[in-house]
């Protein structure tokens, strides 16, 4: 195992404390598991989600340098680790943005002094997801040597939605050849689910949009665009639709009970976090890994595989 | 993938008579319709500018109309009405009435980054269709949208606290566009989750709903965001000459 990623400062934000608990629970667990340590952000505040930047992109880029400036003061890590794309997709872009616009380091050094913290500078510290986490700090044939209690037989779609890879200019490591992930055909939640022994299928909605931005403002569109995502993962054959973001997770929950109740529409597909997945082969318990706390309940299909 | 387009002729320009005779000729019927003459006349030229001036539409100018926002359009896939190049296009050219044609959708982007991530000027679509739906409320052209109650229902409370409580802000959102709170899916999702969750976690949640969590020593980002908020209004006002 490398020493890289090891420690790094968690950053849960606020859907791992509210809907997505079972994502921060197997995060950790998993985390516990490989030997990682995760130090969380002390007091850190929303990253201003999909919604602030509508009001001003420069608020919601203070409310992400805050985060990143309490980790370069107080932290003696130079990395921060988000599981929720939207916090990742955040905190990524005003890294771009303070870089590459002068308006938004003046926003951010005027609000930070008024609000009496140390003003964030680009390049202080660096942002990751919990798949590049994972796979750098251990990589598919540590997962392998740590298995013991394979996927084999689990159909998986691995879903990644749209802020992990988009826009691409805020993504600078990615898309840069053999090994490194990519915007068009994101492949780190593939390698890792496939290391733990899941089949994954072709699955070619890998990063469709779920709607979650208005889940609640246009439920119409959401519950469209979320049964278009389930119905083709059913064709592909999967089982399980594998996460990697709260948003999308409550988002296709949700919208797969509306379908139901609204349209008639069932689907049988089971949403799983791509860490409550991994966490199942490592031999963590699924109470650990909050399996009970998600709304579409996997537990059925996962005794019938014998794997709880 | 074809550029997608629309007809200029428009079923309401057509005009045909069932019996019209000019100058002797009988001209009633299919073969001789009408085109009723469209003149423009009525640009507004501050268009771009006073769009360019509201959050997210800074590089509209810089769109050269390829139609890549278009085409790997989300919501374009669901209604071909829905199309960022044309509201671009009208938008740079001042057809201020054609645009309102489509006032009722423009809030309706899902901000999925497609057209952000395809396009080769950097012109931010995206951000454009936010600045685009918010000049039309601005100008009284809308009501506000459902999505714009959610983006203020979800800043006010990051402003307030420095987080936000999700059944705080179904809630919030529900009242402030007045429908029920009891949909029969939120029910049906509750039940479904009530029948498996932990009693702790329930208890968890219960008193996140009572007491929100708050990032602590808030008080000064809170004064700081609000005094740009008043800025950021009164610009926003000034490039609509709304004072």
């Amino acid at each position: 195992m490398s020493e890289k990623y090891k420690t790094v400062a968690y950053y849960p934000g606020c859907a791992l404390e509210g809907t997505g608990h079972g994502y921060n629970r197997s995060t950790k667990a998993v985390g516990k598991k490989l030997g990682l340590n995760l130090v969380e952000v002390p007091n850190w505040n929303c990253c201003g989600a999909m919604e602030v930047k509508n009001i001003d992109p420069e608020i919601q880029n203070y409310l992400s340098a805050r985060n990143l400036g309490i980790v370069a003061e107080k932290m003696n890590v130079d990395t921060v680790m988000a599981p929720c794309n939207g916090c990742y997709h955040n905190l990524k872009k005003v890294e771009h943005d303070i870089a590459k616009k002068p308006k938004t380091q003046e926003v951010v050094d005027r609000l930070s002094q008024k609000a009496g913290h140390a003003t964030y500078q680009a390049g202080q510290v660096e942002t990751i997801h919990a798949l590049d986490w994972i796979k750098d700090a251990i990589g598919e044939d540590g997962i392998r040597a740590r298995i013991k209690n394979s996927l084999k037989g689990l159909k998986v779609a691995n879903y990644y939605g749209c802020m992990y890879t988009r826009p691409r200019n805020i993504f600078p490591e990615k898309d840069q050849g053999p090994g490194s992930e990519s915007t068009y055909k994101p492949h780190y939640m593939d390698d890792l689910l496939a290391a733990a022994g899941a089949e994954i299928v072709d699955y070619p909605l890998k990063t469709a949009c779920c709607g979650g931005a208005h889940t609640l403002a246009d439920s119409d569109t959401s519950t469209k665009l979320v049964l278009n995502l389930l119905q083709t993962a059913e064709v592909c054959g999967a089982d399980i639709i594998a996460t990697e973001c709260p948003t999308c997770h409550s988002g296709l929950e949700m919208h797969q009970v509306r379908a139901e109740t609204e349209h008639g529409i069932k689907t049988n597909v089971k949403m799983l976090y791509f860490t409550q997945l991994l966490g199942l082969a490592l031999g963590i318990s699924g109470r650990k890994l909050g399996l009970q706390e998600n709304v579409s309940d996997a537990r059925g299909l996962l005794k019938e595989k014998g794997l709880l | 993938m074809p550029i997608h387009e629309k007809s200029l002729i428009r079923p309401e320009d057509l005009t045909e008579h069932e019996a019209l005779e000019i100058d002797g000729v009988d001209v009633s019927g299919h073969w001789s319709t009408f085109i009723e003459t469209r003149v423009v006349s009525d640009y507004n030229e501050r268009m771009e500018e006073e769009i360019a001036a509201l959050p997210g539409g800074e590089y509209i100018h810089r769109c050269w109309q390829c139609s890549a926002c278009t085409n790997v359009c989300t919501v374009n896939d669901l209604n071909p009405d829905f199309n960022p190049r044309y509201w671009i296009y009208l938008a740079r050219m001042g057809f201020e009435k054609e645009l309102l044609r489509d006032k009722d959708l423009l809030w309706q982007c899902v901000s999925c980054h497609k057209c952000t991530h395809a396009c080769p000027r950097e012109v931010v679509p995206e951000g454009v269709m936010k600045a685009m739906a918010t000049w039309a409320e601005l100008k009284g052209h809308t009501a506000v949208s459902p999505s714009a109650s959610f983006d203020a229902e979800f800043t006010e409370q990051i402003v307030a606290t420095g987080k936000i409580e999700e059944g705080r802000i179904i809630r919030g959102f529900f009242k402030r566009t007045g429908q029920p709170l009891r949909q029969a899916w939120l029910m049906e999702m509750s039940l479904r989750l009530a029948k498996h969750l932990p009693i702790l976690m329930g208890i968890k949640m219960a008193l996140a709903a009572l007491f929100r969590p708050r990032t602590r020593n808030w008080g000064k980002s809170q004064a700081a965001i609000e005094e740009y908020l008043v800025e950021r209004d009164a610009a926003n006002k000034r490039a609509l000459n709304l004072d």
